[in-house]
């Protein structure tokens, strides 16, 4: 056991690829803790697709694959798919969710489109544009794991140099517009930091499951607590956490996708919390209906004998 | 002798009526991304009963996937009803879960069969004239045009049976339990059926342009009319248009039909989003001009 735990820490590839999936989780686990509290669980599912044409047509028209170009253009159509998602609902009477799904769709859709114009490109099978899919952390490069260290470390000292607005966002944006603050900006900038969360977890996880990597952490750590600030420390925790144990036991076997492994794992960490947290938990919850019900019946008792 | 092109087509054409219709009613019902995390989860199901079976044509497949699609509406409620997670959060830990299930089981398990993750999400449906139907040795055209046309069928029965009891629950849940239809079968008989038309469905096109086909057109014809059954219409009409000008603008540029399909859907909302009579931008921007210059 300690010679694997020290073979980990010798094999120079298995850290790098492990430092990016513990980034990728801490990032999508706090980042996602705004965005289960504002019930825009899904936005991810719909901007992580919709990166898809961002990264296909980056590739095409620079014919580089360095991470930078491609996470640029996986950011730009990231963004657009929120702002259309915006607009549609504001200038139309379709809801939320059928404004995620059109734009899921659609821009999934031209995202094929894209792809299956790179592929007719000779060298195209180089660029490795499919691990967006599902996902392949074994591929990750020094080069990648900086370019992400770099989108995640931003987003995270923004969110914290504007926790308060992010808070009030969250919780009482109509106090933040009494006190004047602009929330409209302040809501387009935190929209921003999830679509950076999202783009660096793509390589990792892959555009289809990148959206369980900020509902699943958030989710877990929602159940424990009811501080905000605890609530997001435990959700970057349980993101860092599903992030490494799916890389290393995607990496030690065979044949197996790195997404789907980090998503099984902190769907396990989020049921986990649901059944077993103090107060909020299920169990804990039977636990004190029950004692609830002991307590009512000697109550019952003694006033009866009374 | 039909050629393939035109088999394509119509396959197109018969998929797009039997995602549009199921996905008028899941639309209305503020339901739309449960046909994203339906055509997800169904993978799961497959992939079990592929392990079981060990045969990709087996009949048990589309049964355990049918399964599949309704354990995703289930678990979405249980996990609900606990009021620890907000519905859209159940829906995405659900199927992403479900999802990934399938996906490892057939990435250990069936790396060479027809069973492809890569096909599976995407779709090519330009391979489904090659998968004929076969009586003894008369070709009777291809595969999935005789699933879909059957899938085809019974949505259009499901429909036309249970019309009323489904307006009624879209648009008004309280008036509908009050007069008696228990809202619960008339929730999972529509999932049923939106389950199986995903089933049919991904398996030529893909998971994506099922959501695609289930969503926008009827979201389309919804910015287009106020009317239940105008708005069926529309998006049927919408659906075989979609499926036509994709195919043939992805003949033309020579790129993926179920991805060009999408686009093409997509660029038809946005020319309603514009131009819809009362609703669209025009429209608004009018409205707008005229209260300014009136006061």
């Amino acid at each position: 056991m300690i010679g694997y735990l020290l073979s980990i820490f010798q094999d120079y590839t298995l850290r790098t690829v492990l430092l990016g999936s513990g980034i990728l989780g801490i990032t999508s686990g706090i980042l996602g803790t705004f965005t289960l509290l504002r019930k825009q669980s899904l936005l991810g599912d719909a901007v992580s697709h919709s990166a898809l044409p961002g990264i296909a047509i980056a590739f095409l028209l620079t014919k580089s694959s360095s991470p930078v170009v491609l996470l640029s253009g996986a950011l730009i159509f990231g963004w657009v798919s929120s702002l259309c998602m915006m607009f549609i609902v504001k200038y139309s009477k379709i809801k939320y969710d059928g404004a995620l799904g059109i734009v899921l769709s659609v821009f999934f859709g031209f995202g094929l489109v894209m792809l299956s114009v790179v592929q007719k490109l000779p060298n195209s099978r180089q660029a490795g544009l499919n691990k967006f899919l599902f996902g392949q952390a074994a591929t990750l490069l020094k080069e990648d794991i900086i370019t992400m260290g770099i989108l995640s470390g931003i987003a995270l000292i923004i969110t914290f140099v504007f926790w308060k607005e992010f808070k009030l966002l969250v919780f009482n944006p109509e106090f933040g517009y009494t006190i004047g603050l602009p929330m409209k900006k302040i809501d387009i900038l935190l929209t921003c930091l999830i679509v950076v969360a999202i783009v660096t977890g793509l390589q990792t996880v892959g555009v289809v499951l990148m959206s369980a990597m900020l509902i699943a952490p958030a989710s877990a750590g929602r159940q424990w607590t009811d501080r905000l600030e605890i609530m997001a420390a435990l959700a970057g925790f349980f993101g860092a956490v599903s992030g490494i144990t799916g890389t290393l036991i995607s990496s030690k076997t065979p044949n197996m996708p790195t997404g789907p492994v980090i998503v099984l794992i902190s769907f396990a960490l989020f049921a986990f919390s649901l059944l077993f947290a103090p107060k909020r938990g299920i169990i804990s919850r039977l636990i004190s209906a029950h004692k609830n019900n002991l307590t009512f019946k000697n109550n019952l008792k003694t006033t009866i004998r009374r | 002798m039909i050629s393939p092109q035109f088999e394509i087509q119509l396959i197109a054409v018969v998929t797009s009526l039997a995602c549009t219709l199921a996905g008028t009613f899941l639309v209305l019902r503020k339901m739309a991304m449960m046909s994203d995390a339906i055509s997800h989860s169904i993978l799961a199901g497959i992939a079990i009963a592929f392990l079981y079976t060990k045969d990709i044509h087996s009949p048990l497949l589309i049964v355990a996937a049918t399964a599949t699609g309704l354990v995703t509406v289930f678990l979405v409620e249980i996990l609900k009803n606990t009021n620890l997670v907000s519905e859209d959060s159940a829906i995405g830990l659900v199927f992403t879960s479900l999802f990934s299930v399938g996906v490892i089981i057939i990435s250990k398990y069936a790396r060479n069969v027809h069973l492809d993750t890569d096909a599976v999400l995407l779709g090519e449906i330009a391979f489904a004239p090659f998968r004929r139907f076969y009586i003894g040795n008369i070709d009777l055209g291809p595969k999935s045009l005789y699933i879909m046309t059957a899938i085809l069928i019974v949505n259009i029965l499901f429909i036309s049976l249970f019309y009323k009891e489904l307006k009624i629950s879209a648009f008004d849940p309280g008036l509908a339990f009050v007069l008696g239809f228990s809202p619960g079968i008339v929730h999972y008989g529509l999932m049923t059926v939106v389950s199986i038309t995903a089933i049919g469905a991904f398996d030529t096109v893909g998971s994506i342009l099922v959501v695609a086909l289930m969503v926008v057109p009827p979201l389309t014809a919804y910015l287009l009319t106020d009317k239940l059954k105008f708005m069926i219409l529309i998006s049927a009409i919408l659906g075989i248009l979609s499926g036509i000008l994709g195919y043939q603008a992805a003949h033309l540029l020579d790129v993926s039909i179920s991805g060009s399909m999408a686009t093409v859907s997509g660029i038809m909302f946005f020319l309603a989003f514009i131009i819809s009579p009362q609703k669209g931008i025009i429209a608004a921007f009018r409205q707008y001009k005229k209260v300014k210059t009136s006061s």
